[in-house]
């Protein structure tokens, strides 16, 4: 046999790729075959379907189907470039389990709460719905009725969904996942600058001079801000970076000021931070004089359990939790004074020379400080203070809404801003920061969507964990969940959630793309088309808003939760869920469908599909016969324009890479609140944070109170819940790429190597993570790359089949209601 | 050094043998798509009884064989064939390209870091890797040896045919 070396490397070559991709290309000549029109891949612009960064996306499609993505370099937001969870969006949607046909649970042909997921029709899956909500109005009235939303959704789905919630079928029982995520966030927001939604933008990140983290880990989590973080630390050797975390992790390997404190005790450290800067003189008096006003808050709030529990008992302050009074600055200092350096280091347990250091970055008038937060500031029983207290330290030294100086509040899911919060999913929000129990506001938006006044109910809905112990309750019936996996997500989920859904008075409904655990606890599953399978909006966390259009159809029978709303509205008349009464009062919305009446109001059917671009399909335009997201949106948009949260024309969004809102006079805003950058704030004013009457912005003095849960003799450990790189939320997308897969496959117990062999635990053991409420198995990694202090255990909350949440505590924070997943008390035990 | 096994025949004998797995696997992928209801798949879509007691494998071990792998797509990060545990990757220091930067790589072996990670954020050129890349790992992964609980139906861009 005469073959050259080079002659069996090129065999060799071929047979591989056969083998990797099915791809057979003859190893002897390689001509462009087909010419090329056989290469030529049709890019088009999309958000990455993951994190709340939003990064831009180029989308290559053949043949109907999405072969390649990289980052957009036109996209400001991450010019070029995308995390390894971004670099496969490719293959999110082409998971083999992907879910193509509504699935009914089913005994001897009919639906049976204990039958098994038969393949019904869209008819049949939407009849035995409507028959079962109509049946719950008729019993028990709207608030028996209830949906739990997403920051997935597209600005368009939730507008949909707030529309048929609470104008359709009346209730407020409405909410996101995104209350699991930022609504400490959201409420401190609105607390202190009457206004949701940071100030500053990314643009901030190549203009700092110090970048402080409490509880985030971007390296992580959002992996593109922190490239932009790393190109200004290390290209500039004057910035530093402060890392605060219970546990040392990637971002802690930038950090000139790494810091471990002990968990919950960031309060305490905020507090000595406000101490510092009054007491070495670095008040910035004229801002703190012109724009802020003082007010203490309610204490010892509880933790958000169930009334019952008898830690919600002794909290003498938890009926008034969101209450404040009004003092002044002397107050304030005097309250902030017994924090000193010497207290916040013993609560907190980190050396005072870290604290120092930190407290100079933001006394230090000279330097710009972007501080950062997610997770470990918003999953915290006290994150609306949290919150609020980084505030007090950007308004006392005045370094707040100008290029550099901004407190900047990261969000983990795609619109968790553009929709959740934007277009108000909340249980007690409408559009535009507005809210239900405001009578203006429901007068207002009653006249927008065209609907009787008095319409829309004034009582807020359950929030995210009420919404399980009511259906454990019995108290919520008909339950729709879309675009989330909460069965997985949500906190003590044995003992609140999953009784909930297999209560036998409860009929449960899961939107899915995929087979989730959540899914698969329902009793009907709907087959969901997903992100480029659909046109769509977000909006990032900095108050960008960005579009892109349908690439690509969906599987089998899959349709986008839009499609989903709409057409489900068409089976309900007015007279079947509308009192007697507001009929009689406006009798032309007699006999009407929940669908005319909503969504052919003559602003959402204002737009014909032929706007469409014939290159680009609509599902759901086809289906109505109307340009149904552009109806949506522009009717959404009302809301805010002229009100400090104006957005663009419809079309404007689907040329540009995104605006930042408030978009006037075709002109995005990259900060707020300051004159010269904001066109609401009027000459002369130099800063106006106008959300408040006054103008001002509120300093805040709260205490440090200890969390709900601490380790004790029986519980010794800490257990701190979160994300990895290589998993988006609950592994739903990512766990069904392979190369993700590959590279994480499994939960793991990160601990301290002595914590594990005091315990008698290896490395790679298998453990049991028990605590009060249940308890997982899983493996104990000691030499992973989250380096945890003696006392504290981390475990990802991705792995479907290790439900950490089976462990957490339901304890919430009494004001915004999001879940502390970050603190409680677990034993860790060989399996 | 690390090196890359491109001779002999025997790895010729492997590669036809994955040929045929890999037809093997799209047939299960037809399967497994079918209108049918949703099957349990161990470990993806969580316990038949989610909230019992289900067991943890054992953890996967790292891909080490040091095999350059084909990319899905040209801009694909290329995954890392060998382990990366204890690199320390930190303000200060960064293993990676202690191979893997253009001045190492004759010693070394390994491949270059790309063209566009000496790009700043204007894409202009620098002299050495751009900052704003300095984490490798914020792209580029190792691999376990754990198999993939759902196949995944994505097509090559120079496979993917029209519709018939």
């Amino acid at each position: 046999m005469s073959m050259s070396r080079r002659d069996v490397l090129k065999a060799h070559a071929a047979a591989v790729a056969a083998a990797a991709a099915n791809i057979s290309v003859p190893a002897v000549a390689q001509p462009v075959a087909g010419g090329i029109g056989a290469l030529e891949i049709k890019w088009s612009k999309a958000p990455c379907r993951f994190c709340g960064t939003g990064c831009g996306v180029m989308v290559g499609v053949k043949e109907g189907k999405v072969v390649a993505t990289h980052g957009d370099t036109l996209a400001e937001v991450n010019r070029g470039l995308n995390c390894i969870k971004g670099y496969f969006l490719s293959k999110i949607m082409y998971g083999g389990d992907r879910l193509t046909t509504p699935l009914l649970r089913k005994k001897n042909g009919v639906f049976d709460k204990n039958g098994d997921f038969t393949p019904v029709s869209w008819d049949e899956a939407f009849d035995t719905m409507a028959t079962r909500a109509k049946q719950t109005l008729k019993d028990k009235g709207p608030t028996a009725l209830g949906m739990f939303g997403s920051g997935q959704w597209t600005i368009w789905e939730g507008y949909a969904a707030t529309k048929l919630m609470r104008a359709g079928f009346r209730s407020n029982n409405l909410d996101p996942n995104a209350r699991h995520c930022m609504a400490s966030a959201a409420y401190a927001f609105m607390r202190t600058f009457g206004m949701d939604e940071p100030m500053g933008c990314y643009d901030d990140f190549e203009a700092a001079d110090a970048f402080v983290l409490w509880g985030s880990n971007m390296a992580e989590m959002h992996p593109i801000l922190w490239t932009r973080l790393t190109d200004r630390r290390l290209s500039h050797p004057h910035v530093k970076v402060a890392v605060l975390s219970t546990f040392t992790n990637r971002s802690s390997d930038l950090a000139d000021i790494p810091i471990v404190f002990k968990p919950g005790t960031d309060l305490a450290i905020l507090n000595y931070i406000a101490n510092h800067i009054i007491s070495t003189g670095r008040v910035n008096q004229d801002f703190i004089k012109n724009h802020t006003s003082f007010v203490k808050g309610t204490v010892d709030i509880g933790y958000g359990l169930r009334p019952e529990h008898p830690l919600e008992k002794k909290a003498t302050g938890a009926a008034t939790a969101a209450a404040t009074q009004p003092i002044d600055f002397d107050a304030y200092a005097k309250f902030v004074k017994e924090y000193t350096l010497e207290k916040a280091s013993e609560i907190s347990g980190v050396e005072p020379g870290f604290l120092r250091e930190l407290a100079e970055l933001y006394a230090d008038p000279k330097r710009k400080v972007m501080s950062l937060w997610t997770m470990g500031f918003n999953q915290h029983v006290r994150g609306v203070w949290a919150n609020q207290l980084v505030y007090n330290l950007h308004l006392l030294t005045g370094k707040i809404s100008e290029p550099g100086n901004s407190p900047f509040s990261l969000t983990g899911q795609p619109s968790a801003c553009g929709t959740a919060r934007e277009v108000g999913t909340f249980a007690h929000r409408l559009p535009a920061d507005m809210t239900v129990t405001n009578p203006e506001h429901r007068k207002h938006a009653e006249e927008i969507w065209r609907v009787p006044n008095g319409l829309i109910p004034e009582k807020p809905g359950y929030h995210a964990v009420e919404q399980d112990r009511m259906l454990k309750d019995g108290k919520l019936n008909f339950y729709w969940i879309m675009v989330n996996n909460n069965l997985q997500a949500a906190p003590n989920n044995t003992g609140e959630t999953y009784p909930g859904y297999r209560n036998p008075d409860n009929f449960v409904v899961v939107s899915d793309a995929y087979p989730t655990v959540t899914a698969m606890a329902a009793d009907l599953i709907l087959p969901a088309a997903m992100w480029v399978e659909k046109e769509g909006g977000y909006g990032n966390a900095e108050r960008r808003t960005h579009f892109w259009r349908q690439l690509v159809n969906a599987p089998g029978d899959a349709r986008s939760d839009l499609w989903q709303l709409m057409e489900f509205s068409k089976r309900f008349s007015t007279d079947e869920v509308w009192p007697a009464e507001l009929l009689t009062a406006n009798p032309n919305y007699r006999g009407k469908t929940l669908f005319d009446v909503l969504f052919r109001n003559g602003n959402v059917d204002k737009f014909p599909a032929t706007e469409i671009p014939a290159e680009y399909e609509n599902r759901e335009s086809k289906a109505f016969g109307f340009y149904v997201q552009k109806g949506l949106f522009e009717e959404y948009a009302s809301f805010g324009r002229g009100h400090g949260h104006d957005l663009a024309p419809f079309d404007t969004y689907h040329e540009v890479r995104g605006l930042r809102w408030p978009v006037v006079n075709g002109k995005e805003t990259k900060w707020r609140y300051r004159e010269g950058l904001d066109p609401y704030v009027k000459a002369g004013k130099g800063v106006d944070f106008y959300g408040n009457p006054d103008g001002r912005a509120k300093i805040i003095a709260v205490p440090y109170e200890p969390p709900a849960e601490s380790p004790d003799k029986e519980f010794d450990i800490w257990l701190v819940t979160g994300r990895v790189l290589e998993h988006w939320h609950s592994g739903s997308m990512t766990m069904r790429v392979p190369e993700l897969y590959k590279a994480f496959p499994g939960a793991q117990c990160f601990m301290h190597a002595e914590d594990a062999r005091a315990r008698g635990i290896n490395q790679g053991a298998e453990v049991r993570v028990i605590s009060r409420r249940g308890e997982m198995r899983t493996r104990v990694n000691v030499r992973g790359r989250n380096r945890m202090p003696r006392g504290v255990v981390f475990v990802p909350w991705f792995d479907a089949s290790q439900l950490i949440n089976k462990a957490t505590l339901d304890a919430t924070d009494p004001i915004s209601k999001q879940t502390d997943f970050k603190k409680c008390a677990v034993r860790i035990v060989p399996a | 050094m690390r090196g890359q096994n491109r001779s002999g025949l025997s790895a010729l004998r492997t590669a036809f043998g994955g040929a045929v797995l890999g037809g093997a696997l799209i047939f299960a992928v037809g399967a497994i798509s079918a209108d049918g209801p949703p099957s349990i798949v161990p470990r993806v879509t969580g316990g038949a009884q989610p909230m019992q007691d289900i067991p943890a494998p054992a953890l996967a071990r790292p891909v080490v064989d040091d095999k350059r792998k084909m990319r899905n797509y040209p801009e694909q990060p290329p995954i890392v064939p060998h382990s990366i545990d204890g690199y320390q990757l930190t303000l200060r220091t960064n293993r990676c390209l202690d191979c893997h930067r253009r001045q190492y790589i004759e010693g070394s072996g390994a491949p270059m870091i790309s063209i566009t990670h000496f790009m700043d954020r204007d894409n202009q050129v620098l002299a050495d890797v751009t900052p704003r890349r300095y984490f490798c790992n914020a792209c580029h992964v190792p691999q376990t040896d754990a198999q993939p609980l759902v196949p995944n139906t994505f097509e090559d861009m120079l496979i993917v045919k029209p519709k018939p």
